[in-house]
Formats: C-alpha cells, structure tokens, sequence
C-alpha cells in the first residue's frame, strides 16, 4: 500500500514535468516571434536584441525551458504584457472563483446524478430509468454554453429573477457566500452542473445495476434485510468508483469552464485565458493553462490514492 | 395417411436444425442491421441526421435567401416575421438561411477531427497494442501527458496560442480526441493479441503485418468506430464551442457557434432568435449520441 503510494506519487512527478513542457511549447507554437510580443514592432534592431538577450530568447530551446522552469517552480509565471503586473497576482482570484463555481456545480451534478442513477439502477427497465437515462444524454449532449444563454432568457430576461452577468453586485469580482453574490452563482452552477449530472447518472446506474445483480445482494435478502438495509451496501460498494468520477469531473470542470465563464461574465480562469487570448497575452495564457493542468494533475493523483484507500478490493502492488 | 401430411419427429428436427442453421448462417453486418431496424430511437435520430445532411447538403437550392446579404432596415427581426420565418440577425440576415449553410462548417467542424483521430489514433493505439514493449511505453506514457489536460481547456490552448481560424481549430481538436482514440485502440488490440487464432497465425508462420492486417485490424475497427462516433457529438459541441468563443470560424462565415456568439449581443432584443443555433447543435449532438449508443448495442461493443 505504502509503496503503492509512493510509486504513483513518483510517477505523477514525470507527467507533471511533461505538462509543464507543453505549456512551454505553446508560447513556441504561436505564430510570429515571442520577441513581438514584448517589445513594440517599431523598436530599433538593437534594442531588440538586447531584450532578447534579457529575456533568455536568444538561447536554444532546452536551456529556455530550464531557464522558465526554475522560474515556474517557485512561483513566478512571469508578468502579464496587457497589465505589466505578476501573472500570479491576477490568476490568484481567478482561480478562487472558478474553484467556487466549478465545486459547486460538481457538488450539485453529482448529487442529482447520484439520485437519477441510483434509481435507473434499482428499477432498471421501468419508467423512471428511461426518464433518467434520458436526462443523462440530454446531459452530455447539451451546449453547455447555449443552456445557459437559455436560462438567461428565462429567468434574467423573461422572469428577471436572477441577474445574468458577473460574480457580485456592482461587478465586483471578490466572493463572498452571501445572497448578493450568491444568486449570480445560480444560473452558471446549474448550467455547468448538467455535464457532471449525466455523466455521474450514467456511471451510477451502470455500477448499480451489476451490483444488484451479483450474488450477495440475492443472499442478503434472503436473509431478510430490508430495503435500506441493502441500500446501504450497495452504497458501501458504489463509493469508490463513484467518487472516483466525481474527482475527475470537478477538474474536468474546472478546466472547462471557460464557455459557461464568458457567458455568464463569471470572473474567473475562463474569463482570463478568455481576454487573454484575444489580448494575445501569452504569459497570461501560459500561466493560466498551466495552473489549471497542474490542479487537474493533481486532482488526478488524489482520486486514485483515495480510490484506493476507500477500496480493500484494489491490491495494487 | 397421416404420416404423408404430418411431419415425422425426424423431418420436424431437420427443419428446427435448418432454421437454426440459417439464423446462424447471417452474417454479422446483417445481424447489426436486424438489431438497429428494431429499434426505433436510432432509426429516428438516423433519419434526422439523414434530413439535416439532405438539408445542409442543398442549402443553396432550399434556402429562401442570401446568407450574406443583410439590410439595416429588417434587423432583428422576431420567429414569424412574413418572408423571414425564424427572423432575422443582428445584420438583418434571414435566420433560415444562416442556419441551413452554417450547418455545414458545423458539421464538418464536427465530423472531420474525429476522422483523423480515428485514423491516426487506431494507427498507433494498434501499434503500441499489437508490438507491446518499448514502443507501447513511448507511445501510452505520450497519450497520458495530453490526458492530463481537461479537453476543453487542451483545446482552448492549442487554438487560443495558434490564433483563430478553421484550420487551427480542426488542429487542435484533432489533437484533443488522437488520445482517446489511440487508449481505446491499445486496449482492444491488447485483448485480440492474447486470441488463440493470432498464437495460430503466427504459429503458421505469418509476418506481423499480416497479422495485423488480416486478424487484428478485423477484430479491432468496430469498437473504435463506435467510440469514434460518440466522439462527434463531443467534437460538434467543442467546435462550435471555439467558434463561440470566436476561436473557430470567423465573421461573416456562418457557422452555429458563432451565430451563438454574434446573437449573443441580441439577447434582450429578440431572445428566441438569439438562441436558435444552439438548439440546432443540440439537436445534432444528441442524435449524433443516441446512434453511438444505438450501434454499440447493436455491434454488441462492451464499454
């Protein structure tokens, strides 16, 4: 156990590298020189030269990369060429945000999946299972951005219930778990929440029913157990994987919530890589991409260590 | 008498083996077609698909008008407006006719990714399955960095960092979905190669890309295919989804994502127009997902 621990802990440590290697590479890949971006185009060739040389561009790409590296690891992603402030100082509150939105929208997804599956599953063949698996691909096949343009028609628009756009009252992008701020994370948590809902709807079910059908729920009725009593072992047993799902779908959420954030005007990591693409704002966008890939990396390790504590039927050696 | 109109108890087990015979003598693409016409969920998402492609197809010689030519007098104009039936946008176009063309880009947008993966995924997901080794190290430990990354935000990044444009965005989701593919393609080739009948081909003396070719490749293709095909509904959503985030196609293309996206601005002039796209995407996607389902029931694919 220990020792699986420690393996797939030193194992994440390559796959983490190699992400950081790719967020490297996408300043690489974009069009023009990354020279451009820095100085303005009517810079005199010398000038040029010399921030060349200050930013380390003029050596080859192994040697930028360790040169980012050592910056990276201790916390400087370099400063923002829209603002000129730490790409950090920024990103901080931006994540806070989509952090807030994306565990309440998983939260809410998995709750409603784990009710829609768990029934689908039990009276599997009967109405209600039709109806859940219909929600569930509904679910999944849904333009997450279009439902939520659709809710902001009805309830901002038709019924002005709730308001359409932005984090807090005034457009202030620092949150806070009161009713001011907290309607403007209905509609957005609700829309982004219908992905996880199908997905956990189908997991569930699926894990449910073979459950059901497998011997020792026969066994434990025969014995005499009532409903609940079998409820709670087939909860005991669904656990670890459900969960499982749920973990990666809260990264899933967390990295994809950039559609759901430029509709809703939501302040946060989506909202930024958002400007900061059109701003062509690499530093901003690099920074962005890599913090969000690095939570879903470690996000991923986490759901496995603790898959494998919840569950004594994985002996992973 | 009664034997000459009566079956005897033999004649009456040959006609039950000969029947069982012939069930069994169908083939495997017939048995998947008896499967599908039986169900009727996927035969009406297959017609939909079918009449939108028929739609889409002969845009040109069905739609009532040009979908660049917009006027400033008939701008925005609601569902039901004479001449212009699901009115018109933020540039007075005829919605109807924006829809039917900007189908197109969309479902080429949707289609064409997953295309490539499938075939650059299963190249490699059968290689690294059918060589094992050191090949398959290098080939899975790559996929497992790009499945670090969520895949919307992978494709937001490739695209986002190449700059908007169609081209980028096909490459970025074509980028997106080779992992999938090739994890899919690696596990399946890796349950055929333990077969007996591959042991007894390369027993008879057959090179291993006859193997491949003759019995793996076979045995493997339906079951990528069908994931591939769940594929397209995820690859129309993100598409269109790049293209809303104007990262995809650009003005005065039509395209549903960025309709979505210029609409959006129209919101609280004329709310059911502005959302139209985005039911037309819906609507393809979840088809698109419901004949995935439909064909892996029918190919008996597990997973």
């Amino acid at each position: 156990m220990i020792l699986y621990l420690l393996r797939r802990i030193v194992y994440a440590i390559p796959i983490a590298l190699a992400v950081g290697f790719v967020c490297f590479m996408l300043v690489q890949i974009a069009p023009g020189d990354p020279i451009n971006a820095i100085v303005p185009p009517d810079a005199p060739a010398d000038v040029v030269e010399q921030v060349r040389k200050d930013y380390g561009l003029d050596k080859p790409l192994p040697v930028q990369f360790a040169l980012w590296l050592s910056k990276v690891v201790v916390g400087d992603l370099g400063r923002s060429l829209a603002t000129g402030r730490p790409v950090w100082s920024d990103l901080r509150t931006a994540i806070a945000n989509t952090l807030t939105l994306a565990f309440t929208a998983s939260s809410l997804g998995f709750i409603l999946g784990c009710v829609l599956g768990g029934l689908a599953g039990t009276f599997r063949g009967t109405f209600i299972d039709r109806t859940a698996v219909g929600v569930a691909v509904a679910g999944v096949s849904v333009p997450h951005y279009w439902l939520g343009m659709v809710m902001v028609v009805i309830f901002s628009v038709q019924l002005n219930w709730l308001p359409a756009m932005g984090a807090g009252p005034g457009g202030s992008s620092d949150w806070a778990w009161d009713w001011d701020h907290m309607k403007h994370l209905v509609l957005p948590a609700v829309t982004l929440s219908v992905i996880p809902m199908g997905i956990v709807t189908r997991t569930v079910r699926g894990i449910v029913a073979e459950i059901m059908n497998q011997e020792f729920i026969t066994a434990l009725r025969g014995k005499g157990l009532t409903r609940s009593g079998v409820f709670f072992h087939v909860v005991k047993n669904a656990a670890p994987n459900a969960l499982a799902v749920m973990g990666l779908q809260l990264g899933y959420l967390m990295g994809g919530s950039i559609l759901v954030e430029t509709v809703f005007s939501w302040p946060g990591t989506g909202l930024l890589l958002n400007s900061a693409i059109f701003q062509r704002d690499l530093p901003v966008l690099q920074g962005t991409i890599l913090v969000l890939a690095m939570f879903f990396v470690a996000l991923n390790l986490l759901v496995d260590l603790v898959q494998t504590a919840l569950d004594p039927r994985i002996k992973r050696a | 008498m009664s034997t000459a109109t009566t079956p005897t108890a033999a004649e009456a087990e040959l006609a039950v083996q000969s029947r069982q015979a012939e069930t069994k003598s169908l083939g495997y693409w017939a048995g998947v077609f008896k499967r599908v016409r039986r169900d009727p969920v996927t035969i009406v998402c297959g017609a939909l698909l079918l009449l939108m492609l028929l739609a889409i197809v002969f845009a040109p010689l069905i739609a009532p008008h040009d979908p660049y030519q917009g006027s400033m007098i008939r701008r925005l104009r609601g569902i039901g407006t004479l001449g212009y039936p699901l009115g018109t946008d933020e540039l007075g176009r005829d919605i109807v006719t924006r829809l039917l063309y900007g189908g197109r880009l969309s479902w080429f947008m949707g289609i064409v990714p997953v295309i490539f993966a499938f075939v650059i995924g299963t190249t490699l997901g059968v290689t690294a399955g059918f060589m094992g080794g050191k090949v398959n190290m290098a080939i899975m430990r790559t996929t497992d960095i790009f499945y670090a990354f969520p895949s919307v935000l992978l494709a937001v990044a490739i695209s986002g960092a190449l700059g908007a444009g169609i081209f980028n965005a096909i490459l970025a989701l074509t980028l997106v979905f080779i992992p999938q593919i090739i994890r899919v393609a690696e596990s399946v080739t890796q349950g055929v190669r333990n077969l007996d009948f591959v042991d007894a081909a390369r027993a008879s003396g057959a090179s291993g890309f006859t193997i491949v070719r003759v019995h793996v490749l076979g045995n493997v293709l339906g079951p990528i295919f069908v994931y591939a095909t769940g594929l397209i509904s995820v690859c129309m959503i993100l598409s269109s989804g790049l293209s809303f985030l104007g990262l995809g196609t650009k003005p005065p293309e039509p395209e549903w994502g960025l309709m979505l996206n210029t609409l959006r601005t129209a919101i609280y002039v004329q709310p059911w127009v502005a959302v139209l796209p985005g039911a037309c995407i819906f609507v393809t996607s979840i088809c698109f997902n419901l004949l995935s389902d439909g064909l892996r029931q029918a190919m008996d694919v597990k997973g």
